[in-house]
C-alpha cells in the first residue's frame, strides 16, 4: 500500500543507468579495435591475408555443405605450407549462418566492419547471398564464387559479384539438349524444387525439350520437404511420363526415388548434379532395404536404384581414381584436412571445395604483390580464363560475364563403373555418356567444347 | 481416380504415425496436463540410437525393441529431473522446458550425429503390394504400421479399463490427492504414464524414419501435426488419438495431393482452427466442469 | 542506538537522490525515462563502431518483438510460439509496398503494423477458444504454416531472392549503420513508451485479470474475450513493426529469415529476460544478438572439432532455457530485482521509500499459479 503520492524513482534511474552503462561496458568490450594495419588492403599484411565467409553448418540445409569450407581450407593449408601467395598465408574465417538470411546480414556486417576481411569466397545460398549482395557492393568487398548456380552472381549492377559453379540454367539446357537427343518423342515430366534453383533449371530445360513433351510438371517446397513426395511422383506416373526430370536437393531425390519404386514406377532419371551425388544420396537410399541387412546388401540396393540415372559434371568424379586431378584431390584431403577426409573422403562436396579454393588461390597469385581489391577483380577478370582447375572447361570470366563454369558433361550412374568409396561405403560410379558441352544462360546453343581440359600443375602433382 | 486412392492411401499410413505420436501426446497430457513439446526430438533420439545400434550389426528387431525401451525409460527420467520441479507453477514454465529440451536434443543429435546423410530401414517391404497387375500405394511395411499402432492402442486401452494399474493412473491423474489418500503412490505413475508415452512416441520415429529424410529435424513437422490430431480427437483420449490422427493424416494427405505440399502445415492449421471453432474439447471428450 | 558517527553523515549529502520524486502521471513519467534513453543512446552510438551500431539497432528492434510478446504472453497470460509469423507479415507487407510504390517508409512502417495487426486478430479469435500449451501448439503451427504461402506465390513475394529493402538515405554524414540504428531505437522506444502507458492504464489491468482469472474479471465487468485478441492484435502489431525494422537491417526480405526457430528464440528470450517486464526485454534482446557470437568464441575457446562446436550455441541455449525456467523464472530481470531488493534492503535509511514488487511496471510475477 502507498505511502505517499510519489513513486520512487530513484530505484528506477538508478536501474535504468546501470544498465545503460553495462550495456555500453559490454558492446565497447566485444568491439576489438578495428585493424591497424595501414596496409594496401583491408585484410591484407605483409604476411596474411584475411577472407571470410557464410555457410551454413548446422540446421536442416547443412548436409554435405558443412563439407565444402573445410576443404577449401585443406587447400589453403597446402598453399601456406609452401610460403604462401607472395609470402602471404590465408586465414580463412567462415560462420555458420544456419542458411537463415537475418544471420547471415549479420555476420557478414561482422565480416567486413569488424573483422576487415579482404573478401568473402565461398559464401552459400542463394537467398542467403542475395541479402547482402547490395551491401558488399556498396561496400566494394567483392563477393566472389557465391555457392550457387543462380543467375544473379553475374549483374553488372554488382560489379563485386562472381559466381563459380555452373549456373541451373546452363545445366538445365545441357541436360534438356541430351533428352532431346537420346529420348526424342518421348514424354517428359519435371519435378523441380519451387524455388530459383528449380525455375532456374526448368527454364533452361524448356530452352531445349518442346513443350509438347512435357506432360507433368511436379513441385515440391524445401522447407516443408518431411516425407516422401509420393503424389508428385503418383502424378507423373499417371501423366505418363517415361523420363523425369528433377532439380532436386539429395534429400528430395531419395524422398522421390522411394515412394516411385514403391509402386514399381521406373523412369528413366535425368537429375541436376545438386541432387545426384551417389555418396550422399545413396545412404538416404539405404532407408528402402529391408530390416538393414548389412552395409552390403544396401549398398547392392541402392546401386539398384540409382543405375542408369542421367545426371552431369563439371569435373572428374571422385570414382575416376586414376585421374590426375581425383588424386591431387585425395592427397590434399588426406594431407590437409585428415578428419574430414576420415568423416566424408573425397565426394562431390569436398571436391567442390577443393576446386574453389584453387580457384581463388590462383586469382591471388594473378592479382600480384600489389594486393588490392581492385587488383583482385581486375586479375579474376582478366587471367580468370586461364587458371588451371579441375573442370573440363576453362572458367568464364571476363569483364561482362561474372560466371564461372558453364560446361559440364552428362554422366550416366552405372554399376558397371568403378565405384565411389568413401567412408559410408561404396557407392556406384558414373562414366561419361556425352563429350563436354558449353553454353550460357541465355539463348546460346549448346555446343561441344573442343578445348583443352587442364591437368594439375607439377607442384600440386608432385608435392606432398 | 488412381491419384485419389493413392492419396488415400498415403493419408490413412501417415495417419496412423501421428495416431502414434498423438497417442504419446495425450498420455503425458492425461497424466500431467501437460503438452510435451520435446516427444518428437525425443523420438529422434531413440531413433537414432537404434540406428547405431544397427551400423553395430545388432539386427533389426533387437534395435527395435531397444529403442522403445530406450524410450521407456527417457520417458521416465525426462518426468522426474524437469517436469517434476514444475509442480504447481506457471502454464508457460512446462512449455519452455520441453521447447529446451526439444533445442537441446536437436542439437546435440547434430553434433554427435554430424550433418552426414543418411537412412533407416523399414521393417517390411516398402514395395507396394501387387493387386491385379499394378502396385498401389499400400506396400507390406505400411500394413505393420497400421498393425502396430492398433497393437498399441489396444494395449493402452486394456491397461487403462481392464487392469488395477490402469485404474490407479486414471484416478491419480483426476483427483491426485485423494488418490494419494487412498495409498496410490500418485508420483510414480504419472512418470509411469511419461514412460509409456516415450514408448508410443519411439515407435512413431522409427515408423517414420525409413520414409523420411533422416535428420535430427525429421519428426518436427510429425510432431506438430500429431498435436493436431491429438487436439481434434480430443486430448484425454486415446481412441480420439487414433481417429484424429486418420482424419489428420487425410486432410494433410489432400492437400498435398491437389494443392501443393508446401500448403500442408496451412492445411493443418485450417483443420485445427476448424475443430476448435466446432467443437474445441474434441471428438471424444467429455465437456470438462470447470472450477469456478 | 549510538550515536550517528561522521560515516552515517557522509550519504547524507546525497540522500537527496534516493528521495527524487517523478510525476505521478505515467505518461510523463514514461517520458523522461524515453528521453534519459534518447541522451544515454545517442552517446554510445556515437562513440561506437559502426557494426556495434547495427547490433545495438538489431537490439532494439528485438526489444520491440520481446515486448509486445511480453504483454501477450506475460500480461495476458497467452502462451504465443507465432510470433514469428506476424513479423514476418510486417516484413512482408513493408518490403511490398517499397517494391511497388513510393510511400514514405514511416507509412510503409505503419501498413506493416497494421497487417500484423489484423492478423493478430485472425489468429487471436480462435485463440480465445484455447487455454496454455493448446494455444502455444496452435501458434506453432500458425509460425511452420505462413512462410511457404510466400514460397508458393514466389512471383509477388520474390521468392528465393527475396524483395529488397532500402533503408532511406542518413542525412548529412552519418554513417548507414548509425542512421539505421537511429531508426530503430526511436520505435523502439515509442513502443516501450506506448506499452508501459498501456500497461498502467485500465486495459493494462484487465489483461493481468484476465490472465489471473478469467472467471472473476468477467464478473466484474471485463469482457474477456475482446481483452485477449486485443492482446493479440497488440502483440502482433509490435511484431510487425520488429519484422519490418528486420527487413531494414536484412536488406531482403525472403521467407528463410522466419523459420520456426525464430518464434522459439523470441520465446525463450523473453521468458530469459523475465516473463511480464519489459525492462527484462532489454536482456532478452542482448541475449538473443550477442549469444551465437558469445557461443562461437566459447567453442574456439574449447577448441572442438567445428562439427560440434557449430551445434554447441544451441545445446548450450536449450539446456539455460531449461535451467532458468526451473529454477529462476522470473528471468534476469527477476534476479536483478531481488538481489536490488536485498541490497537496498541492508541499506535503507529513514525516509527512503522502497515499492513493493507489485508496484514496480509489469511487476506481477509470473509464476501466479493459473488453472
Amino acid at each position: 500500500m502507498r505511502h505517499s503520492n510519489h513513486t520512487a524513482i530513484g530505484r528506477w534511474t538508478r536501474v535504468l543507468v546501470a544498465s545503460a552503462m553495462g550495456v555500453t561496458l559490454a558492446t565497447v568490450v566485444l568491439s576489438p579495435s578495428a585493424g591497424a594495419s595501414g596496409s594496401s588492403a583491408p585484410g591484407v599484411t605483409s604476411t596474411g591475408i584475411s577472407i571470410g565467409a557464410t555457410v551454413p553448418l548446422t540446421g536442416p540445409a547443412a548436409p554435405g555443405y558443412d563439407e565444402i569450407a573445410p576443404a577449401m581450407n585443406a587447400v589453403f593449408g597446402w598453399v601456406d605450407a609452401h610460403g604462401g601467395v607472395d609470402g602471404r598465408k590465408i586465414s580463412y574465417n567462415y560462420l555458420d549462418d544456419g542458411y537463415n538470411p537475418a544471420n547471415t546480414a549479420t555476420l557478414t556486417r561482422k565480416l567486413v566492419l569488424q573483422d576487415n576481411v579482404f573478401a568473402t569466397v565461398g559464401s552459400l545460398g542463394t537467398p542467403t547471398q542475395a541479402a547482402v549482395q547490395g551491401f558488399l557492393n556498396s561496400q566494394k568487398v567483392p563477393q566472389l564464387f557465391v555457392e550457387s548456380g543462380c543467375n544473379c552472381w553475374s549483374n553488372p549492377k554488382f560489379p563485386e559479384s562472381f559466381g563459380w559453379q555452373p549456373p541451373y540454367t546452363v545445366e538445365g539446357k545441357v541436360l534438356g539438349a541430351y533428352i532431346k537427343a537420346h529420348f526424342a518423342g518421348e514424354k517428359v515430366g519435371y519435378l523441380s524444387q519451387g524455388d530459383e534453383f528449380g525455375q532456374d533449371f526448368i527454364k533452361g530445360m524448356d530452352m531445349e525439350i518442346p513443350s509438347a513433351s512435357v506432360v507433368s510438371r511436379q513441385t515440391y517446397d524445401a522447407s516443408t520437404l518431411a516425407g516422401p513426395l509420393s503424389n508428385q511422383v503418383a502424378a507423373l506416373k499417371a501423366a505418363g511420363a517415361q523420363v523425369v526430370a528433377m532439380a532436386t536437393i539429395p534429400a528430395a531425390t531419395a524422398l522421390a526415388m522411394l515412394p516411385a519404386a514403391a509402386i514399381g514406377y521406373q523412369p528413366q532419371y535425368v537429375i541436376s548434379n545438386v541432387g545426384a551425388d551417389a555418396p550422399t544420396v545413396g545412404p538416404l537410399l539405404s532407408s528402402f532395404t529391408q530390416k538393414g541387412g548389412g552395409t552390403a546388401a544396401q549398398a547392392k540396393a541402392t546401386a539398384g536404384l540409382l543405375n542408369g540415372v542421367i545426371t552431369d559434371s563439371y569435373f572428374a568424379p571422385e570414382s575416376d581414381v586414376t585421374n590426375p586431378w581425383v588424386k591431387v584431390e585425395t592427397k590434399l584431403l588426406t594431407d590437409y584436412a585428415p578428419s574430414l577426409y576420415a568423416k566424408s573422403g573425397l565426394d562431390g562436396n569436398t571436391q567442390y571445395g577443393i576446386a574453389l579454393g584453387l580457384t581463388f588461390v590462383q586469382a591471388l597469385q594473378a592479382a600480384g604483390k600489389n594486393l588490392t581489391r581492385a587488383a583482385l577483380i581486375s586479375a579474376i577478370e582478366g587471367s580468370g580464363k586461364k587458371f588451371v582447375t579441375p573442370g573440363f572447361v576453362p572458367l568464364s570470366y571476363s569483364s561482362s560475364v561474372h560466371y564461372g563454369f558453364q560446361g559440364l558433361e552428362v554422366v550416366k550412374l552405372s554399376t558397371t563403373a568403378p565405384p565411389a568409396v568413401t567412408p559410408s561405403g561404396s557407392w556406384i560410379g558414373g562414366i561419361a555418356v556425352s563429350p563436354v558441352e558449353t553454353t550460357n544462360v541465355g539463348s546460346g546453343p549448346v555446343v561441344k567444347y573442343t578445348g583443352r581440359t587442364s591437368t594439375p600443375p607439377a607442384k600440386l602433382a608432385s608435392t606432398s | 481416380m488412381g491419384l485419389f486412392i493413392n492419396v488415400t492411401l498415403d493419408g490413412v499410413s501417415n495417419g496412423m504415425i501421428f495416431a502414434a505420436l498423438a497417442l504419446a501426446l495425450v498420455l503425458i497430457f492425461r497424466a500431467t496436463k501437460i503438452i510435451n513439446f520435446a516427444q518428437g526430438a525425443m523420438a529422434m533420439m531413440t531413433t537414432f540410437l537404434a540406428s547405431s545400434l544397427l551400423a553395430q550389426d545388432l539386427g533389426y528387431w533387437w534395435a527395435f525393441v531397444a529403442a522403445l525401451a530406450i524410450g521407456f525409460v527417457f520417458g521416465a527420467l525426462v518426468e522426474r529431473v524437469l517436469i517434476r520441479p514444475l509442480k504447481g507453477k506457471s502454464e508457460l514454465n512446462p512449455v519452455v522446458v520441453t521447447i529446451g529440451l526439444l533445442v537441446v536434443l536437436e542439437g546435440m543429435a547434430g553434433a554427435i550425429y554430424g550433418n552426414a546423410s543418411r537412412g533407416f530401414p523399414a521393417a517390411y517391404s516398402q514395395s507396394g503390394i501387387t493387386i491385379g497387375h499394378s502396385k498401389i500405394a499400400f506396400s507390406h511395411f505400411d500394413v505393420f504400421i497400421v498393425v502396430a499402432v492398433l497393437v498399441l492402442m489396444i494395449a493402452i486401452l486394456v491397461l487403462f479399463r481392464a487392469t488395477t494399474l490402469g485404474l490407479r493412473m486414471r484416478a491419480s491423474a483426476f483427483a491426485g490427492e485423494i488418490s494419494r489418500l487412498l495409498g496410490v503412490r500418485v508420483g510414480m505413475l504419472l512418470t509411469l504414464g511419461w514412460a509409456l508415452a516415450g514408448v508410443a512416441g519411439s515407435l512413431a520415429g522409427l515408423l517414420v524414419a525409413p520414409t523420411s529424410s533422416f535428420s535430427p529435424y525429421y519428426m518436427d513437422l510429425v510432431l506438430v501435426y500429431a498435436f493436431t490430431a491429438a487436439v481434434i480427437g480430443g486430448l484425454e483420449s486415446p481412441v480420439g488419438a487414433l481417429i484424429g490422427g486418420v482424419i489428420t493424416g487425410l486432410c494433410i494427405s489432400y492437400v498435398g495431393g491437389y494443392l501443393g505440399s508446401g500448403l500442408q502445415p496451412l492445411g493443418a492449421l485450417v483443420l485445427l482452427m476448424v475443430a476448435l471453432m466446432a467443437r474445441p474439447e474434441g471428438i471424444f471428450a467429455r465437456p470438462p466442469a470447470r472450477r469456478v | 542506538m549510538t550515536q550517528p558517527g561522521p560515516a552515517d553523515h557522509a550519504l547524507d549529502n546525497i540522500s537527496w537522490l534516493w528521495r527524487l520524486r517523478l510525476p505521478t502521471q505515467p505518461l510523463l513519467r514514461h517520458l523522461i525515462f524515453a528521453l534519459c534513453g534518447v541522451g544515454i543512446l545517442y552517446l554510445l552510438t556515437s562513440l561506437l563502431s559502426p557494426y556495434n551500431d547495427y547490433e545495438v539497432g538489431e537490439i532494439a528492434l528485438y526489444v520491440i518483438a520481446l515486448a509486445g510478446l511480453s504483454l501477450l504472453t506475460g500480461m495476458n497470460g497467452q502462451i504465443s510460439l507465432g510470433n514469428g509469423a506476424f513479423m514476418a507479415v510486417g516484413a512482408y507487407t513493408m518490403a511490398l509496398l517499397m517494391t511497388h510504390t513510393q510511400l514514405n517508409f514511416i507509412v510503409e512502417l505503419l501498413a506493416a503494423i497494421g497487417a500484423a495487426a489484423v492478423m493478430g486478430l485472425l489468429i487471436g479469435i480462435p485463440a480465445t477458444r484455447l487455454k496454455g500449451p493448446y494455444l502455444a501448439g496452435m501458434t506453432l503451427l500458425f509460425a511452420l504454416a505462413l512462410p511457404p504461402i510466400a514460397d508458393k506465390w514466389s512471383t509477388t513475394f520474390g521468392g528465393d531472392q527475396g524483395l529488397t529493402t532500402t533503408v532511406p538515405n542518413a542525412p548529412g554524414n552519418i554513417n548507414p549503420e548509425e542512421w539505421l540504428a537511429w531508426i530503430q531505437i526511436i520505435g523502439a522506444l515509442i513502443t516501450l513508451v506506448l506499452l508501459a502507458n498501456l500497461i498502467q492504464s485500465r486495459f493494462g489491468r484487465s489483461f493481468r485479470a484476465v490472465r489471473d482469472d478469467e472467471i472473476a474479471a468477467s464478473l466484474t465487468g471485463i469482457h474477456v474475450a475482446r481483452t485477449k485478441v486485443l492482446a493479440f492484435v497488440i502483440s502482433a502489431g509490435c511484431a510487425g513493426l520488429a519484422g519490418g525494422f528486420l527487413g531494414l537491417s536484412t536488406g531482403v526480405v525472403n521467407t528463410g529469415e522466419f523459420p520456426l526457430t525464430l518464434s522459439i528464440q523470441l520465446l525463450a528470450a523473453m521468458v530469459l529476460g523475465g516473463t511480464g517486464s519489459l525492462m527484462g526485454m532489454l536482456w532478452g534482446a542482448v541475449l538473443l544478438v550477442y549469444l551465437p557470437q558469445w557461443s562461437t568464441s566459447l567453442s574456439g575457446y574449447f577448441n572442438l572439432g567445428s562439427g560440434a562446436s557449430a551445434y554447441l550455441a544451441t545445446i548450450i541455449f536449450g539446456a539455460v532455457l531449461i535451467v532458468v525456467m526451473i529454477a529462476a523464472p522470473t528471468g534476469i530481470q527477476g534476479g536483478l530485482r531481488w538481489t536490488w531488493r536485498h541490497i537496498s534492503g541492508s541499506m535503507s535509511r529513514p525516509g527512503a521509500v522502497i515499492p513493493p514488487v507489485s508496484e514496480l511496471p509489469g511487476g506481477q510475477s509470473p509464476h501466479v499459479p493459473m488453472r
